[in-house]
């Protein structure tokens, strides 16, 4: 776009970084400058078209460039300096990694010729991150880097997506040395090839045995949110009558409002849903990962199901979970096709088979239903999501942290539409949600974007409620304050005879004070009865920051909860109650 | 199931870190290790013997797959294949030893590539199970050092792993 003309502008390598962000579609870098990257921030001053957010701890800029990919399905980008820059980022690349989530972080490096030398601020960040990568790369000449930006772009987003590290010594992006810019406009790698649709004849079997089945049920995951394929895996369902689960990562994926839709499954997924998953004959995955906190003990996993599986990465098919009928394609593809194929040729349903089926589901709904105690005085978690829900007409982004409340909102904030819960699922980061919050806010300033917390949590990044202010990044906060590491007590009630080792916070501040010492406003709710004028007044303040510090019942537990080692429809349905 | 994994890399530094990493992090077996470019300089091959159950076998190509610098990648335990390992051996002889070492050598192709008043140094060829027999029936003589390559693999036949 910027240098079609025959001869192409000289920049330095700096400059071509910024500029080849710049003719990504990049608006927003979030970072933190240092010694290493001062040649690539000048360079950043020297242009208006990519923004740069400093955050106050580069984990934070991580996980705010890993939001914004999540709401928007586009990578996010992060910029830090060599060596604790690198090291702070490395929570935040592990969290992107393990959801499957495009980012780009880009990581100063000492000089070329010090690499080696222990220099000061110098790691080996290919080293320490190439676990936790998809990809990573380091910049050896300057007039590679629009090359390698491309390409770090390209991976990232593709496929499975994921995130990608470029390391580029400070040496490649000297102001003075300047070099021919071009961007490209593609990329093919001879070893890399994301694009599979899924193979026809296998797509075809999965269509005769759903239509053949007699109790089969749709568990849908992340893969679909990512894969943007929800209008595709709504339809489908539809059309085949299909129960459908959403693992915690696919929240949304499946309209939460819709009669077909039986909760979330796994650990803490609902009574119906772990019901039908055990009890069914066709299991139909798409997107999802047989994790370990969906199936349970995978050696009593669904002993009668037909296992469909549908993901883009092949490993992650028969990796926990033998499938019987594989399918390697990116979601939205693979779909269509099915719905192609079943446009063509209308097969029939077992409509008895499946009416006794949703009868049988029905009974299971009525066992549990999501029920908590709401009668004691104490104010519940679950009551103040569901209130949040109505405050926000279910239309809100709901970002959260590690904990009770981050079950509490996944079950009781009913998600009906993608990409709007977000959450660290798979590595399970505290301190993701405040971040994670304004990475969104900052690209939908119009929409409600509320951050579900805990006391425990919050504080692991609170200090970005300072960033919050000088980028006026109006997020709700509900700090669903129970005292205690709410899920580690949790496991020691159920464990260890609730010997509370080190899960009490104690000496928390005054959280209302804090957020007003940042420049915000903080409201304290400790009755049931100041709840509602309480969210009422938040929500009302479009344009301020607002700390909800909500102290609610600090003995409540997670339920329903599979018991460990057990099949996934062995369940904890209460503190006195299980299957 | 011991298996031997034909892998074929781009010729790129990290690449070789990136697969070894794999290994240690996924918590699986390497017995060895062989890598070198090709005729191709922008490629290396990579052989690598493994063990695991069939399940294993595969998450490891999967995974291995997945590594964007990874090109082509073939199990040839699958199908025939000839495997070669080369081996040097330095041991200790004395006036006596040396026309039993020497005769052991020739029972297995080996051949005595360095001398010293009292060192052979021996050059076996083959595959591993043949090292390790020679190894074995060098059983009186004492051994001062020994080198394996690494197991080295290509299909039988018209099959070939190449780009
Ligand atoms: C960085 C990090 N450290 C430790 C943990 C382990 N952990 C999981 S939940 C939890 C307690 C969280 O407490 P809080 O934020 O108050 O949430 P609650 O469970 O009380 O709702 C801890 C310590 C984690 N997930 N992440
Ligand atoms: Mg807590």
């Amino acid at each position: 776009m910027t240098s079609q003309n025959t001869q192409p502008e000289l920049l330095s390598g700096g400059a071509m970084l910024i500029r080849a962000l710049a003719d990504e579609g990049v608006e927003y870098v979030y970072g933190y400058p240092g010694g290493a990257v001062l040649h690539i921030y000048d360079a950043m001053f020297q242009q208006h078209q990519v923004k740069h957010v400093l955050v106050r701890h580069e984990q934070a800029a991580t996980h705010m460039a890993d939001a914004y990919a999540r709401a928007s399905g586009k990578a996010g980008v992060v910029l830090v300096t060599s060596g604790p820059g690198a090291t702070n980022a490395v929570t935040g690349i592990a969290t992107a990694y393990m959801d499957s989530i495009p980012m780009v972080v880009i990581c100063g490096q000492v000089m070329s010729h010090l690499i080696g030398d222990d220099a000061f601020q110098e790691t080996d960040m290919l080293g320490i991150s190439r676990p936790i990568v998809k990809h990573n790369m380091s910049v050896r000449r300057p007039e590679d880097i629009p090359y390698l930006v491309k390409k770090a772009f390209y991976i990232a987003q593709s496929g499975r997506p994921g995130p990608v590290v470029l390391d580029i010594p400070k040496d490649m992006t000297i102001p003075s040395q300047k070099f021919p810019y071009e961007y490209p406009k593609e990329i093919k790698l001879r070893s890399y090839n994301p694009n599979a649709k899924g193979h026809p004849g296998q797509i075809k079997k999965a269509l005769t045995t759903l239509l053949a089945a007699k109790k089969p049920v749709l568990y849908a995951g992340g893969g679909v949110i990512l894969g943007q394929a929800s209008d595709e895996l709504t339809l489908l369902a539809r059309k085949l009558n299909l129960p459908v689960t959403n693992t915690l990562m696919g929240l949304g994926a499946y309209p939460a409002s819709d009669p077909q839709f039986i909760g979330m499954l796994g650990m803490h997924g609902s009574y119906e849903a772990n019901q039908v998953m055990h009890n069914a004959d066709v299991i139909f995955a798409v997107g999802a990962r047989f994790d370990d906190r969906v199936t349970n003990a995978t050696k009593k996993f669904c002993p009668n199901a037909t296992i469909i599986h549908i993901d883009i990465d092949p490993a992650s098919i028969s990796k926990t979970i033998n499938a019987h009928i594989p399918i390697v394609g990116l979601v939205k593809p693979v779909l269509q096709e099915m719905l192609h194929q079943l446009e063509k040729n209308q097969g029939e349903l077992d409509q008895d088979a499946l009416g006794q089926w949703w009868q049988q589901i029905q009974q299971w709904r009525e066992v549990h239903g999501g029920r908590y105690d709401s009668s004691a005085s104490h104010l519940k978690p679950q009551a103040v999501i569901e209130a949040v829900h109505r405050h926000t007409k279910g239309d809100a982004y709901v970002t959260s942290d590690v904990g009770q409340h981050q079950m509490f909102a996944a079950q009781y904030y009913k998600f009906d539409k993608p990409n709007r819960w977000i959450n660290s699922g798979g590595l399970g980061t505290m301190g993701f949600g405040l971040p994670a919050a304004m990475g969104v806010k900052l690209h939908y300033p119009d929409a409600e974007v509320v951050c579900v917390t805990g006391e425990g949590s919050i504080q692991m990044n609170i200090q970005e409620l300072s960033t919050c202010k000088q980028y006026g990044l109006n997020v709700k906060i509900i700090n669903l304050n129970n005292g205690y590491l709410g899920m580690v007590k949790q496991w020691q009630d159920m464990n260890y005879d609730s010997r509370y080792s080190s899960s009490y916070m104690d000496s928390l501040p005054d959280f209302v004070k804090l957020a007003e010492a940042y420049g915000h406003v903080g409201i304290r709710v400790t009755k049931a009865e100041e709840l509602e004028p309480a969210l009422e007044r938040a929500f009302a303040l479009k344009d301020k920051l607002v700390f909800l510090d909500i102290h609610v019942d600090p003995t409540e537990h997670v339920y329903p909860m599979q018991i460990p080692g057990g099949a996934m429809n062995e369940m904890f349905l209460s503190k006195t109650e299980r299957t | 199931m011991r298996h031997i994994l034909s892998v074929l890399l781009e010729n790129e530094s990290g690449a070789l870190a990136r697969v070894v990493g794999l290994f240690a992090q996924r918590g699986y077996n390497i017995d060895s290790l062989t890598v070198a470019a090709t005729e191709d300089p922008t490629i290396s091959r990579l052989t690598l013997v493994t063990r695991g159950d069939d399940q294993v076998i595969e998450q490891i190509t999967k995974q291995l797959h997945k590594l964007i610098e990874v090109v082509k990648l073939a199990d040839l335990s699958e199908s025939a294949h000839i495997e070669r390992e080369l081996m040097m051996v330095k041991v200790k002889t004395t006036a006596e030893q040396r026309e039993e070492v020497k005769r052991c050598a020739d029972i297995f192709r080996g051949q005595i590539i360095d001398i010293t008043a009292n060192t052979y140094t021996i050059q076996v060829v083959g595959t591993s199970d043949k090292l390790e027999a020679f190894i074995e029936a060098l059983s009186g003589i004492q051994i001062l050092e020994t080198v394996r390559s690494g197991v080295s693999g290509i299909s039988r036949g018209e099959r070939t792993l190449s780009l």
